[in-house]
């Protein structure tokens, strides 16, 4: 061997160490125990979340309503993404090591009932008001052809027929009232009505954001209006939350309002923060978010859902809030 | 390893034994090669790991990815101009490879280090492009200027073979820390850090510079740039390089276009992209060794055929498994003829004073014509619908087929001119 081969030997021993000890490093960042306990998700006065928290996180976990400085219950099953309603509930979560992922369908008690495979990193999901349809939206990229670029894909799922739209992009399109075809399509962030077949999402074309409403049954999306991204319908179907880019420029960040569907009327919330998450009706007059703290750590806070009052901290180390009552 | 283990082998001067024994190229195009190997592995491990870093990791929603991307493709193809006039002109392409590697490595290191913030991680990624841009000239050059001007093709295409295999490599690296470390992205941050490190090692260790080969002072100038540019066969590389990047529309077009076409779910398009680059994999040494004997602008123009063929075939009379089969087959095979061929073709017309600025000048104007080729092509998807669009681009593809041949023939003439030139110069 020479001396240059005997350089490349060395030189690979010590940068393999490097990566090995880092890796093993990594594993000695050890989570403290905590006790799991078995969660129920039937209707009552509780949030339901995501745990950030060292301790537990990534843990599917349930603080009171009433009173939700209090200790938390937290619960063995682990989620990306967590949501809930009428004591069903859905977790998106890895089936694998890497870019397939599954959106786990649950009963009341966290039972895993159905597991549907999803291609792309998880985001957001919902479910309507019964429980019935399922929602979810991933990322999919990581393939060099597209140079690292990024896009989404959101589907849904009705548990009663099995009749899935695998991605939002195969439905027909309307733009401001004319039938529209584009490859730059983007769909994410569906929220459902009580109809079980009308739904909001954001869509994304030629760097506009809008607003559609889907019609589930007919498989069409219509634009009803601009930069609204991530849409959260009201129970009572009046209003949607959500969350719109400072100026239209995604890069300033983005505030959240209140659009009254009827009117067009839109309320600037109290919080001033750029929030990045699709806000949640915590009741008919809170809304629900997570605000990032960084490093994979965020709290949700609460804020008055007309513009008044300002934004209290409701669950710290804690993202994905699902009320349950 | 074996194969990099050459010291003296590299360049010109290696004897014709010698180089038989591994495909009749010197030792110096294979260590760049492996830099290549190693260093996709590296950047492939990042590129599979980063969305659901950025996604689950630090929960970023669609319009900050836009943020995260940016337009730095821009600033990288004036960059990568800039790199390649520097190298010829300091003579040290070896030294400014090296840097855009470096940058390269270091970037890997910087993603952990940016945490959260939006601006810094965008600020990362432009620094690994950045090293990108400034390699890839050079390096090229040096393969050139490692090789006799007959064996380009066959270089270029054992290069390019290796290039992929790394690219195969590096997810599969990926997934492998993800599950060994309970799905720690900072374990495959410093890990593709050090495998990127590793890459620069055997680029200072293995590769040899040309410096010693370059002519004196003053022939690389921003007068002589002029001149090159002055150079009918350049001008016209040139030309042929930025319509080709005219009228390709990309590979995320194509996958689209055949998702739609035969409905797959969605969880086909990533391996659309891996049957590509199989065929590629596989093809571009073949296709390299066939440039050297039959012609690079016959291999060049038969790829470019095969571009056709891919666009009439999208939405063609045939469908099915082996619709998917023969359209991502002939995807491959038009980049194993047309991506490092390309490079072979233009290799002899440059002259080795001005090599990597001429290159980069080529590479940079087939990037740019690109970018424009996509929003051209996206307009079109949206005015004439996807069927129609794709016929266009294939009728345009084959005008460009002719035009190219007309541009090239010329220049194909030069090349081998020059060809005996060098080949006098090397026995002198």
């Amino acid at each position: 061997m020479n001396r240059r081969t005997v350089s490349a030997l060395l030189g690979a021993l010590v940068l393999a160490a490097i990566a090995i000890g880092y890796g093993v490093f990594t594993g000695t960042r050890a989570q403290p125990a905590v006790a799991y306990e078995a969660l129920n998700i039937s209707p009552g006065p509780r949030i339901l979340f995501r745990s950030t928290a060292a301790e537990s996180k990534g843990h599917v976990a349930m603080v009171s309503a009433v009173d939700p400085g209090a200790a938390r219950a937290v619960s063995k099953l682990e989620c990306l993404r967590v949501a809930a309603a009428a004591g069903s509930g859905i977790c998106l979560r890895p089936d694998g090591p890497l870019a397939t992922f599954q959106a786990a369908i649950l009963d009341a008690d966290l039972t895993v009932t159905r597991e549907i495979p999803l291609v792309g990193v998880p985001n957001r999901t919902r479910l309507s008001g019964d429980g019935r349809l399922v929602a979810w939206t991933v990322f999919v990229a990581g393939d060099s052809y597209n140079n690292g670029r990024f896009s989404t894909r959101a589907g849904l799922v009705d548990l009663t027929t099995g009749d899935m739209i695998d991605s939002l992009e195969f439905l027909a399109v309307v733009v401001d009232g004319r039938p529209y075809t584009a490859a730059d399509l983007n769909f994410w962030g569906i929220t459902f009505a009580a109809d079980d077949n009308t739904f909001y999402a954001t869509m994304s074309t030629d760097g506009r954001r809008y607003l559609v409403r889907g019609d589930i049954a007919a498989k069409t999306v219509r634009t009803i209006a601009q930069n609204v991204e991530c849409p959260s319908l009201s129970a009572d179907g009046k209003r949607i939350a959500f969350k719109s880019a400072v100026d239209g420029d995604p890069a300033k960040g983005w505030r959240l309002s209140v659009l009254d569907l009827a009117s067009g009327v839109r309320t600037p919330l109290a919080e001033t923060r750029s929030v990045d998450d699709q806000p949640a009706w915590l009741d008919s007059n809170t809304i629900g978010y997570a605000v990032s703290r960084g490093g994979g750590d965020a709290d949700i806070w609460a804020v008055p859902s007309d513009g008044s009052g300002s934004p209290r901290l409701l669950v710290p180390h804690a993202e994905s809030p699902a009320a349950l009552g | 390893m074996s194969t990099i283990d050459r010291p003296h082998s590299g360049g010109d001067d290696a004897t014709p034994s010698r180089r038989k024994a591994f495909f009749l190229l010197s030792g110096n195009v294979f260590a760049l090669g492996a830099v290549s190997l190693v260093t996709d592995i590296s950047s492939e491990m990042m590129t599979a790991v980063l969305p659901v870093y950025l996604v689950v990791g630090l929960h970023l929603s669609p319009a900050a990815y836009g943020v995260v991307d940016g337009t730095y493709t821009g600033a990288t193809a004036l960059l990568r101009l800039i790199g390649g006039y520097v190298a010829d002109l300091t003579r040290r392409r070896k030294f400014i490879a090296g840097l855009g590697y470096g940058l390269s490595a270091v970037a890997k290191l910087g993603m952990p280090a940016a945490g959260s913030a939006v601006g810094a991680i965008g600020a990362v990624i432009a620094v690994d492009r950045t090293g990108k841009g400034l390699r890839t000239a050079p390096r090229d050059a040096l393969i050139t200027l490692s090789t006799p001007p007959r064996l380009y093709g066959r270089a270029f295409g054992v290069h390019r073979t290796m290039d992929t295999i790394g690219a195969f490599v590096g997810p599969l690296v990926a997934i492998g820390i993800l599950a060994a470390t309970a799905q720690a992205y900072d374990a495959v941050f410093v890990a593709s850090f050090c495998i990127a490190a590793f890459g620069v090692l055997i680029l200072v260790l293995f590769v040899r510079d040309h410096r010693d080969e370059q002519p004196v002072n003053g022939a690389v100038s921003p007068r002589s740039l002029g001149g090159l540019i002055r150079l009918t066969p350049v001008r016209r590389l040139v030309a042929a390089a930025c319509l080709a990047g005219l009228v390709t529309i990309g590979d995320g077009f194509v996958y689209l276009l055949l998702q739609q076409r035969e409905h797959l779910s969605v969880s086909w398009f990533p391996l659309l992209a891996v049957g590509t680059n199989l065929s590629y994999l596989v093809l571009a040494t073949p296709l390299g060794v066939l440039a050297d004997k039959i012609g690079r602008l016959t291999v060049v123009l038969g790829g470019y055929t095969a571009l056709v063929l891919v666009y009439l075939l999208l939405f063609g009379p045939f469908g099915g498994t082996a619709l998917l089969v023969v359209v991502l087959a002939l995807y491959g095979l038009f980049y194993a003829a047309t991506d490092g061929v390309l490079m072979a073709l233009a290799g002899p017309v440059l002259p080795k004073a001005l090599r990597t600025t001429g290159i980069a000048l080529i590479q940079t104007g087939q990037a740019l014509s690109y970018l424009v080729s996509s929003v051209l092509f996206g307009l079109a998807w949206t005015l004439w619908g996807p069927a129609n669009a794709s016929r266009v681009a294939a009728a345009l593809v084959a005008v460009a087929v002719v035009v190219i041949a007309v541009l090239l023939r010329g220049v194909q003439t030069a090349g081998t001119a020059e060809d005996v030139a060098e080949a006098a110069e090397e026995h002198a």
